[in-house]
């Protein structure tokens, strides 16, 4: 009697914390569409269009939701990468940078490596290899930052914003010169295309949807693990909540924060691996714009847990996938997304808002996520 | 500001100015290209030393600012706006659209001040998430509204981005009237003269960026004000004790200084070129962030390191004018994407402490809860 009065009581428990847990992203979201549609009156549009050209757009085929997969793939990841971030007290604004990295050098194996072998390989061996240069890029453009971090002092905010524009840069170029197209047609700074050996296959026969979503989901599972199972999960966690404290608990903090750094960058190189291989088969310069801070609002949306964040990239997957079919319905630009998602961001970031308009109470625990330039 | 700094500010300067000369001086007599240098210099680091001075007030009265880069972004396109609308849709005249224009943009930066203060003092989000937030928000609202005003359905211009009024006019500081008779007919003397009067011949804004530098050290150093804005940034507890409003000030200081990048953002659009374009503020707003810190939160110290960020910058459009003087074994280095790197690789190199630990206010990013 008492066990099961425990295991009720329990199980409400469970479900409490996991409506109360989502309770203020969804008013966050429900706030933001509220303001959107605001904004989309005063400048002309009709919001209930726009809305139901995103949802159609999005869910309302088997293309669109294939397309919104595609698009959810590199959020995945991306979403992750600065959500482990989070977990280890680090603000990895840099997402857009390790990507762009990643994507290049995947790449750059994509299309160059059978050549300086003099022969094909079998995909078993050129794709994954792709995909794992992309990831090691994408860690050591991080790793520079957290070492930075750890030993100097030096602020991971700003380093990581100057490593994307230094990755813009040198990205640019790499391809407008040694890494460019060389085919005659060819005026764009792009790579050439990659080998047939290191493409990931679709999963389904003429829809775009390629096993780069599963993995990405597979990932998930595996951060969640790495963070709530492992040893190392814990140590990143607990330099993340108390640096001091990690410290006394005998844990090499300065190698925890590098470590976290470069995994946390390895996760966005794989997801511009990801892009190269599974979807665009090459890098043009300037795709990876705009990941960075998208990645931001998945992981603050998703509350840096690993089901959170692919739940958040799927959202904003179906928000940018429904954007082409709202625009054609409403012929309002594209644009209005990333405003739309700033508003949940604003939201989600500021739940004292929220929880102010709808009267929710605070459990009174406060999150620390970053701190100031002295931490 | 200690004098290891500013030598080391003064040595970067000289060798960046020292490059140019080198390169050039088989085309322009050396007084010539460090005059046009330093007046591209204090051109350019305006926007970065307006950023750094937001940083500065905001970051002394306790609450980090990352979200300069959205407030400057955000005014430039308000500002630019405003002065279109002024000029093509009211009929107004070319001098007070660009007035109001600057007007608007100051002000735009100002509410977004707001925004920051009424996140991070009154409801205590994390200072650099909600500084992340005005920066996203930033992107997405001047994205979405350059591309709907203009191209959208109903646009009052009809599918084409307008031509602006046009730009602030270069101040004439009469240098050269003053000195040019006691040259008596010598040319170059005269060319000289000349010279050096470019580079006090600047634009309103970059004019009041250098006075707000002095204005903004004479508030915070010598007035009561100052004082308080200090204490608060400190130990917020102690200056409550004695009855400082900690909120107020903060919210104060944090308005002041969103003021002030919105003046940097008047900058792009209003005073350097008359056009505005999605994400033009390219990380100046973050730069001046690390200016800011390599002045050790000191508005001079800022302008300081303001001026070498400007001085890079220099460097690279200067460069440009002497391309044939280049030797070819460096001609790769003329090439914008690696020149342009300077900027960025010297904020990392200042932020790791190797030419000096500086020292953030104590109570800098810590929200204050009676």
């Amino acid at each position: 009697m008492q066990a099961e009065k425990q295991s009720s009581s329990l199980a409400r428990q469970i479900l409490k914390s996991a409506t109360e847990s989502s309770l203020i992203p969804f008013l966050a979201i429900l706030t933001a569409v509220i303001v959107g549609g605001i904004i989309i009156s005063i400048v002309g549009g009709n919001p209930f269009q726009a809305y139901r050209g995103l949802i159609e757009g999005s869910l309302g085929s088997q293309k669109a939701l294939s397309e919104t997969a595609v698009w959810a793939t590199p959020y995945i990841f991306a979403g992750l990468a600065v959500a482990l971030a989070f977990k280890g007290g680090l603000f990895n604004i840099g997402a857009e940078g390790q990507l762009a990295l990643g994507a290049v050098f995947s790449s750059l194996i994509g299309y160059a490596l059978p050549g300086w072998l003099g022969f094909d390989l079998p995909t078993i061996i050129h794709l994954p290899l792709a995909i794992i240069v992309g990831m090691i890029a994408g860690g050591i453009w991080a790793g520079v930052v957290g070492a930075l971090k750890a030993y100097t002092g030096g602020h991971e905010v700003i380093n990581t914003i100057m490593m994307n524009y230094i990755a813009l840069n040198t990205t640019s170029f790499l391809l407008n010169g040694i890494m460019k197209d060389k085919s005659p047609t060819n005026v764009i700074a792009r790579t050439p295309m990659i080998a047939d050996s290191a493409r990931i296959p679709t999963i389904f026969e003429g829809l775009r949807v390629h096993w780069g979503f599963l993995l990405a989901l597979l990932v998930a599972f595996f951060i969640w693990w790495l963070l709530t199972k492992t040893t190392l999960g814990f140590e990143i966690r607990t330099v993340g909540l108390n640096p001091d404290a990690a410290k006394y608990a005998g844990i090499n903090v300065k190698r925890t924060i590098t470590l976290t750094m470069v995994f946390s960058g390895m996760l966005a190189g794989l997801a511009g691996a990801i892009e190269v291989t599974g979807l665009n088969f090459r890098h043009e310069l300037g795709f990876s714009i705009g990941y960075g801070f998208d990645a931001i609002a998945i992981a603050l949306l998703g509350k840096s847990h690993p089901l959170g964040v692919v739940l958040a990239a799927i959202l904003f997957a179906a928000m940018r996938n429904g954007a082409t079919r709202m625009q054609f319905i409403t012929q309002l630009p594209v644009d209005l997304i990333s405003m739309l998602q700033a508003f949940i961001l604003l939201f989600v970031a500021a739940d004292a808002i929220v929880r102010y308009i709808y009267r929710v109470k605070s459990k009174g625990e406060r999150v620390v996520l970053t701190r100031g330039w002295g931490g | 500001m200690d004098w290891k700094r500013f030598s080391f500010i003064a040595l970067v300067i000289i060798v960046l100015f020292g490059a140019v000369v080198m390169v050039g001086q088989s085309q322009q007599r050396p007084i010539l290209i460090i005059t046009s240098m330093l007046a591209t210099t204090i051109a350019v680091a305006t926007p970065l030393t307006l950023g750094a001075l937001s940083g500065v007030f905001c970051e002394r009265s306790g609450v980090v600012n990352i979200g300069i880069e959205g407030m400057m972004l955000s005014a430039a396109f308000f500002g630019w706006l405003a002065a279109i609308y002024m000029f093509h849709v009211f009929g107004f005249p070319i001098g007070i659209s660009i007035t109001v224009g600057a007007l608007f943009a100051v002000i735009t930066g100002g509410l977004m001040g707001l925004l920051l203060a009424v996140l991070s003092i009154t409801f205590n989000v994390d200072q650099i998430i909600g500084g992340t937030v005005i920066n996203i928000l930033a992107v997405g609202l001047t994205g979405f509204l350059n591309r709907q005003l203009f191209f959208g359905k109903g646009s009052v211009f009809g599918g084409q981005v307008p031509n602006s009024p046009g730009v602030l006019p270069t101040i004439h500081i009469p240098i050269r009237e003053i000195f040019a008779p006691l040259c008596s007919d010598s040319i170059i003397c005269i060319e000289n003269i000349r010279a050096i009067n470019r580079v006090f011949d600047q634009k309103p804004i970059a004019m009041g960026a250098v006075l707000l530098v002095f204005i903004a050290h004479f508030i915070l150093f010598k007035t009561r004000w100052g004082l308080r804005t200090r204490s608060v940034g400190e130990h917020p507890k102690a200056a409550d004790t004695v009855g400082i409003n900690v909120f107020k000030m903060r919210y104060a200081n944090v308005i002041i200084g969103g003021c002030l990048a919105g003046l940097a953002g008047a900058y792009f659009t209003i005073e350097s070129v008359p056009s505005f374009e999605p994400l033009l503020t390219n990380g100046r707003g973050f730069i001046s962030l690390a200016a800011m810190i390599f002045g050790n939160w000191t508005p001079i110290g800022a302008w300081a390191a303001a001026l070498v960020f400007g001085a890079s910058q220099a460097l690279q459009i200067n460069m440009q004018l002497f391309r044939e003087s280049i030797p070819p074994q460096w001609a790769f280095l003329q090439q914008s994407y690696v020149v342009g790197l300077a900027p960025y690789i010297l904020t990392m190199l200042i932020l790791t402490g190797i030419i000096g630990k500086t020292t953030p206010p104590a109570a800098d990013g810590v929200p204050y809860e009676k």
